[in-house]
């Protein structure tokens, strides 16, 4: 047996004697496990799981163990997580800072930062949240305005955010701020780390027509953050932010592979298709066959980047894909319900009634949050196609 | 398993693209319309084929297959759509070849299948009768008389069926039209008494054929399997087909596209190339996505029918659906983008339109497909 052989079978052992069987059935988005200092767990699975897998190192398995991870390569990686779906393991925790911030700053930080976040990253007890988009600054991200003035020792950060998924929950943000306003646009920015805990902070949650959603508004007055804080140099966060989106598409896959956290369209369409006759039929047909489409690019994407060809091309469609796919999906179920497809909250509805209905709404964010559909085609038009600007 | 081809399908996908674009361009399937080949295909550029191994690609061992599989046929299929090639290949070696390799007795086999493979024979079969193909409907009737069997029908748009050798006809001789039981496979000479066929021009300057059967005296050695439960095989090398005229039609598709990209950047209005426009960048990169999309739907029906797995039908259905209306799109935005110039018969674009449109009715289009997967999916 090859070494990989070997450490298949041995994480696989690993596996079945340490995931409890309610760990293994498919998760819904109640039941995510978000890390952070506020960390709660629904029952005592949740919590053994969790402390298991950190414990093991294997909440950034392939980070240096110096810096709190697993300390496995690529293949060895994809191992743990080919094992894991095989055996139908639900993610122990959700967390955006080991798989966005972390990465980032095993490349770009100094000693001191990765020594300070890394490890606690890697135990699950610290929750980041992003600070990128503006009241004035959504596709146009670099015109963003939020100031950090120089003073001694610290920055003093003035300015909004928005659109700052959990930033209720978090502990630390991740953001980009002004911090040169003479400077060409992309030019003055810096990547910059916030204690949400800091004077100064005030965290807003938005409500969108959907209703309740985990967006907020974040508000920062005079805020003062130590300058080595910067990830990077000092006006070059345009550079780290683009290399973070970089670690996007792996992190948001993460909540597809870890179980889909959305209802099964087929089984939840069943009872409203009876009768609905040949045209639901076809429409329904053609919402599946996308998402087969998308599900087995997703898995020729996979090969091509274990092969080390070029993913580029075929990368660049995927959130495009996801996200249209997703609000097309729940507006054709909703369609599909008639008028019981109409309420959120309203008795008399079922439970999947009043999802599809909210989903619908909610879904209609996909397309416009982390990139809208019209930048992702934009970048397709130029960067895969070399069309010209 | 991998959706991605070995260096051996590599190999024959590199060295069909290089012969293709010496021997076979575009220019040479125009050379043919203008002509008027009767034959459609060049029989010196098949031979030439032949000698390649491509019609041996997925034969089984013993009569000389390549070992390749559907993938490596299927990359071989690509490249035949980008240059619009004339070739029996379908109609000989997947669907006549394969109905042979599965069905066939040892005799059937040890004749037919070495000289398909040489290239030396022509098979076509003759299963659509209605506009829209489905294969269910077959009414086409054989019965016993007398100790033999006896064939009374017409078939449409059998491929190649003008040229053909043999004809592999599919004939119903149980049940009613609509159920799948009943449905036998016959090999018959065109040159038998009360076979009549003629010739059909399609718009993309090949033929196919109608065949008229007359009472047509058949016996029990021209039955290819076992008489009335011919669908299974049917299907199975059907969905082969459906297969590699999806990777023809994704070849059509991305030579069409990438001449329609380059169009893009070089044409100037407006004191600008038109490409720097975002109405017609939104409409290329939405073209693209799709394009993507179906290389992984096409990978993964080739992959299912080299390994026969269960998925098989389903993935020729999606693969088939996706690439017949995604020829329609991408070469009715193609004629579009180019303007004037792209409805002018000098553009090559012209003939991938018209050659798209016959792939797209092969084995089902679009409707018929999701249809089919519906079912599938227990729809």
């Amino acid at each position: 047996m090859s070494g990989i052989d070997e450490f298949r079978a041995e994480v696989r052992r690993w596996l079945e004697a340490n995931c409890p069987a309610s760990m293994r059935t498919p998760i819904t988005n109640e039941e995510m496990v978000w890390g952070g200092s506020r960390v709660s767990f629904q029952n005592e699975d949740q919590r053994i799981w969790f402390e298991r897998m950190r414990d093991r190192g294997w909440f950034a398995p392939d980070w240096p163990s110096a810096c709190g991870g697993g300390g496995l390569g690529p293949r060895e990686q994809r191992v743990l997580e080919q094992e894991m779906l095989a055996l139908g393991c639900r993610l122990p925790q959700y967390n955006l800072g080991i798989w966005m911030l972390g990465p980032v700053l095993l490349e770009f930080g100094t000693a001191a930062q990765k020594s300070e976040h890394l490890p606690r990253m890697a135990r699950g007890e610290v929750r980041w949240c992003q600070g990128f988009s503006e009241p004035n600054a959504g596709s146009d991200l670099a015109s963003l305005r939020t100031a950090a003035v120089r003073d001694g020792d610290d920055f003093v950060v003035s300015g909004q955010k928005t659109w700052t998924s959990d930033g209720d929950k978090a502990d630390w943000m991740y953001a980009l701020v002004r911090t040169d306003p003479q400077a060409k646009k992309q030019q003055g920015i810096s990547f910059i780390m916030v204690d949400m805990k800091s004077p100064g902070v005030t965290v807003r949650p938005i409500e969108l027509i959907s209703g309740k959603s985990g967006f907020c508004e974040v508000f920062f007055d005079g805020v003062r953050v130590p300058a080595k804080n910067v990830v990077g140099d000092i006006n070059q966060g345009w550079g780290v932010a683009k290399r973070l989106l970089e670690h996007e598409r792996a992190a948001m896959s993460k909540f597809t592979e870890g179980g889909a956290p959305s209802l099964d369209a087929l089984v939840v369409a069943a009872p409203y298709l009876a009768g609905g006759g040949p045209v639901w039929r076809d429409r329904m047909a053609a919402a599946l066959m996308d998402q087969h489409a998308f599900s087995l690019t997703a898995r020729r994407l996979q090969e091509m980047a274990l092969a080390r060809e070029d993913v580029a091309g075929p990368g660049s469609i995927m959130k495009l894909v996801q996200s249209e796919q997703e609000s097309a999906k729940y507006e054709l179920l909703q369609q599909l319900m008639g008028h019981r497809g109409l309420s959120m909250e309203g008795e008399g509805f079922t439970a999947d009634e009043r999802a599809v209905c909210r989903l619908w709404l909610y879904t209609k964010s996909y397309t416009i949050a982390g990139g809208a559909s019209e930048i992702q085609l934009n970048l397709i038009a130029r960067r895969v196609l070399g069309l010209p600007a | 398993m991998t959706l991605l081809l070995d260096d051996e399908q590599r190999m024959l996908r590199d060295s069909a693209q290089q012969f293709l674009a010496t021997r076979s361009p575009v220019s040479a399937l125009r050379a043919l319309r203008d002509r008027g080949d009767e034959r459609g295909y060049d029989p010196e550029i098949w031979r030439e084929m032949a000698d390649l191994g491509w019609p041996a690609a997925v034969l089984p061992a013993e009569f000389g297959g390549l070992g390749v599989g559907y993938k490596g046929l299927g990359a071989v299929f690509e490249q035949v759509g980008r240059t619009l090639a004339a070739t029996p290949l379908l109609s000989t070696v997947v669907l006549a070849g394969g109905l042979l390799a599965e069905a066939g007795s040892a005799s059937q086999r040890d004749l037919w299948l070495p000289k398909i493979g040489a290239g030396e024979a022509l098979l076509a079969l003759a299963i659509d009768e209605a506009p829209r193909h489905d294969p269910t409907q077959v009414t086409l009737r054989a019965w016993r008389e007398a100790g033999h069997w006896r064939l009374d029908g017409q078939k449409e748009f059998v491929l190649d069926g003008h040229v053909a050798d043999r004809l592999i006809v599919v004939a119903r001789s149980a049940d009613a039209p609509g159920h799948r039981n009943g449905l036998s496979l016959f090999l018959v000479d065109p040159a038998a008494a009360g076979v009549q066929i003629e010739r059909t021009w399609l718009v993309d300057s090949r033929h196919a054929a109608r065949v008229r059967l007359a009472r047509v005296q058949l016996d029990d050695a021209a039955l290819i399997g076992a008489p009335d439960l011919a669908f299974d095989a049917l299907d199975c090398v059907l969905d082969r087909a459906r297969a590699c005229v999806a990777a023809e039609l994704l070849g059509v598709i991305t030579e069409a596209f990438g001449r329609t990209v380059s169009y893009l950047k070089e044409r100037v209005q407006f004191d600008v190339p038109i490409g720097s426009f975002q109405a017609l960048q939104h409409r290329a990169a939405r073209l693209y996505v799709e394009i993507e999309l179906l290389r992984s739907c096409l990978a993964a029906a080739l992959e299912a029918a080299d390994a026969g797995a269960d998925g098989a039908a389903a993935l020729a259905s999606l693969a088939k659906a996706r690439a017949s209306d995604l020829g329609e799109r991408t070469l009715n935005e193609a004629v579009q983008m180019h303007g004037g110039v792209g409805v002018t018969d000098v553009l090559d674009i012209g003939l991938f339109l018209k050659r798209a449109r016959v792939l797209q009715q092969a084995f089902g289009d679009g409707t018929f497909h999701r249809d089919r997967y519906a079912s599938l999916r227990g729809l």
